[in-house]
């Protein structure tokens, strides 16, 4: 019992107004996303192509292009931001990303590999999230084996391990690939589009990532205590490790699907928890909105850039590194401390 | 160590030598006979094998086996060497000593960084190292620099005669085609058709030598691959597109995002060969002047005279060394309409 956190007493309608002002904030976001491309609609046509009138190609563009790819940005930004935050609250480290256990680069291994295999994309978005979870399943694993009393150390340093393995496989694949085909493909890959998602590609993320939330939603009590510590956790009755299971295997659920679909998209994981939790603190029940908010937006707002800034795709991975970096030092800069 | 290879390279080394100049304007010392050359990259072998093949001393990746059958033995057994420039150099340098070329060989660009690196490689190796410009316009000049620094200069000459009749055919059908005019091309590169070369790149030369208009092109801004995204794709609607990809070319006709782009709706996209090497690039060298030779035909098909057969069979004999047989013949046109083997 007991599971109202201080913070939700304290400001419930800070709370609220908060999240409803973020969530007008996305859809209004959306909206003039859907006004934007190189295709030229006015605003008018896209009403009228939503609503299923006007020239087929323009409901084409509209319902086919436009649309799964906002849809496909938010998700993939209210996913990399929800695993982040619960990486950090897991780890209780605010440096902490939701590659840290080396899902992302599983992924790029999975990814690469079935690039290197002149697989079909649905094969090589199988092989990706394959990949992902085939990583941290062998960190947990073999975390698991090795005997020593910091469970936490362990896991970031097996993490570590693992995606350096991952890392190297995927140079040996660059190398090995026919440079004048695969390479560029890979390396595309790596640097994280979604320019070419459909909503096919939309449908199998989707319940993956709601299926990786909602143990999220519910054990946020629990994660909470976690971030004490696992003596204060086990202090307050609650079992560190089966928790600390849990939460990786949803987090690593949402972020391998994501990636999946988008390839490797960094910093987003990392940078918006920190937003997040400048506005409503570290209580993880009220983080989890709020980050999934934050973060669906964001990206929101990188994609429909990478889309639109130059006559080329720009690769998302390298608009959110120009932008989270240096805001990255700026909130080390700032030097308060959102956590505890 | 040094000091015996030093020694025997005194008294291996040439009697005679010369001096060339090569597409960078280096100024280089090659011996009086070359006999052994090491093709630094995809781009050269291609252009030593079509040249002088008994000069190579190996592949820098060995051919796979659904190329082979164009291959000319005994050439095709040669030993995988690696790459020596471009991304990821493979090749040892210990390895291309021991191989002991009388030149190494880099067809491509003749930017500054592989300026330096064939600098570096000829004062470490000791090796003549001589680099050739790979521009599809240079390739007749190409040729002839070459073949006289191989000691070929007949075949080159044959070659480049050849290659500036298939140009100076495809400029008297461009001559009263103003450019606005000209079939507006997309290269689809990738399992999704999504990645392309901008204009003006080594990837999409062909486009333009083949009398077509590169969709992809923003003013010169960007160079290279790029990555498209579907509405650009739409936006652009190219009238043609050209791909080699299999795996792109046998969704694009069920794609629905693609129905729209007037290309995918007259039926106007179309598959190149990739053997031996690819048709349209991958690598950009001289395996291109098929490519042309079938593109020309894509673009202009009521102008364009030639029979592809006839041509084919010509190409892959003068080029590779090959004397296809019907079924072989078959394949690679059946391929160049759409129905890849295997």
């Amino acid at each position: 019992m007991g599971r109202g956190t201080t913070a939700r007493i304290a400001a419930p309608r800070l709370g609220l107004s908060l999240t409803t002002g973020l969530c007008t904030g996305v859809l209004a976001l959306c909206f003039v996303a859907l006004m934007i491309g190189p295709y030229g609609l006015s605003p008018g046509e896209v009403l009228a192509a939503l609503l299923g009138r006007g020239e087929a190609q323009a409901q084409i563009v509209v319902w086919n292009i436009r649309l799964p790819r906002i849809g496909a940005a938010l998700l993939v930004g209210a996913a990399l931001a929800a695993a982040g935050a619960s990486y950090q609250a897991l780890f209780r480290n605010p440096l902490v990303s939701p590659d840290i256990l080396g899902v992302s680069a599983g992924a790029g291994l999975g990814a690469v590999a079935g690039i290197f295999l002149s697989l079909p994309v649905a094969a090589i978005q199988g092989a990706a999230f394959a990949g992902g979870m085939a990583a941290v399943g062998v960190v947990t694993l073999v975390a698991g084996l090795v005997r020593n009393t910091d469970r936490t150390l362990t896991l970031v340093l097996i993490g570590v391990v693992i995606g350096a393995l991952a890392g190297a496989a995927t140079s040996l694949l660059k190398v090995l690939a026919d440079p004048y085909d695969q390479l560029p493909a890979i390396t595309f890959w790596l640097l994280g589009s979604l320019a070419s998602v459909t909503s096919a590609d939309i449908g199998p993320a989707l319940p993956a990532v709601i299926l990786g939330l909602v143990p999220l939603a519910l054990l946020r009590w629990r994660i909470n205590v976690l971030s004490l510590g696992d003596e204060e956790a086990r202090a307050l009755g609650v079992e560190a490790g089966r928790t600390r299971f849990l939460v990786i295997a949803a987090a690593t659920l949402i972020t391998a699907s994501v990636t999946a679909l988008a390839g490797v998209v960094g910093w987003v994981g990392l940078v918006i928890p920190h937003i997040a939790r400048m506005l409503v603190g570290p209580g993880f029940g009220r983080l989890l909105p709020t980050s999934v908010l934050i973060g669906a937006g964001y990206l929101l707002i990188v994609d429909t850039a990478a889309r639109s800034i130059a006559a080329i795709e720009v690769p998302l991975g390298i608009l959110t590194a120009v932008i989270g970096a240096p805001f990255f030092v700026w909130l080390l800069a700032r030097g308060r401390r959102g956590w505890s | 160590m040094r000091l015996i290879l030093v020694l025997l390279m005194l008294i291996a080394g040439p009697l005679s030598a010369r001096e060339v100049t090569d597409s960078a304007g280096r100024v280089v010392e090659v011996p009086d006979r070359v006999e052994r050359v090491f093709a630094a990259g995809p781009p050269a072998s291609i252009l030593l094998y079509i040249l002088k093949p008994e000069a190579m001393t190996g592949w820098p990746r060995a051919p796979h086996d659904y190329e082979r059958p164009y291959l000319a033995e005994p050439w095709r057994d040669l030993p995988e060497t690696g790459r020596l420039t471009g991304r990821g150099g493979e090749a040892n340098l210990e390895r291309v000593l021991q191989i002991a070329p009388d030149l190494i060989l880099d067809f491509g660009s003749v930017r500054d960084t592989y300026v330096d690196l064939a600098d570096r490689t000829q004062a470490q190796t000791d090796i003549p190292y001589v680099l050739i410009d790979g521009r599809f316009e240079n390739t007749p000049a190409a040729l002839r620099l070459l073949g006289d620094i191989l000691g070929v200069p007949e075949r080159a000459e044959r070659l480049a005669s050849h290659v500036e009749g298939v140009f100076a055919r495809i400029d008297a059908i461009l001559a009263d085609v103003p450019e606005a005019e000209r079939p507006r091309v997309y290269l689809a590169r990738g399992p999704e058709g999504l990645e392309t070369g901008m204009k003006g790149s080594i990837n999409t030369e062909i486009i333009e030598r083949a009398g077509g208009r590169n969709v992809a092109d923003d003013g010169g801004a960007t160079r290279g691959l790029v990555r498209a995204s579907m509405e650009q794709v739409i936006v652009a609607n190219p009238e043609i597109i050209v791909t080699w990809d299999r795996n792109f070319f046998s969704s694009v006709f069920d794609d629905p995002l693609w129905q729209g782009v007037e290309a995918v709706r007259e039926g106007r996209v179309h598959l190149a060969p990739t053997a031996p090497f690819g048709w349209i690039d991958r690598p950009p060298s001289l395996n291109r002047i098929i490519g042309l030779i079938w593109m020309a035909g894509l673009l202009y098909p009521d102008r364009w005279q030639g029979d592809l057969r006839a041509e084919t069979r010509a190409f892959y004999e003068l080029y590779y060394h090959v004397r296809l047989d019907d079924p072989a013949l078959e394949e690679l046109l059946e391929w160049a309409e759409g129905q890849p083997p295997g």
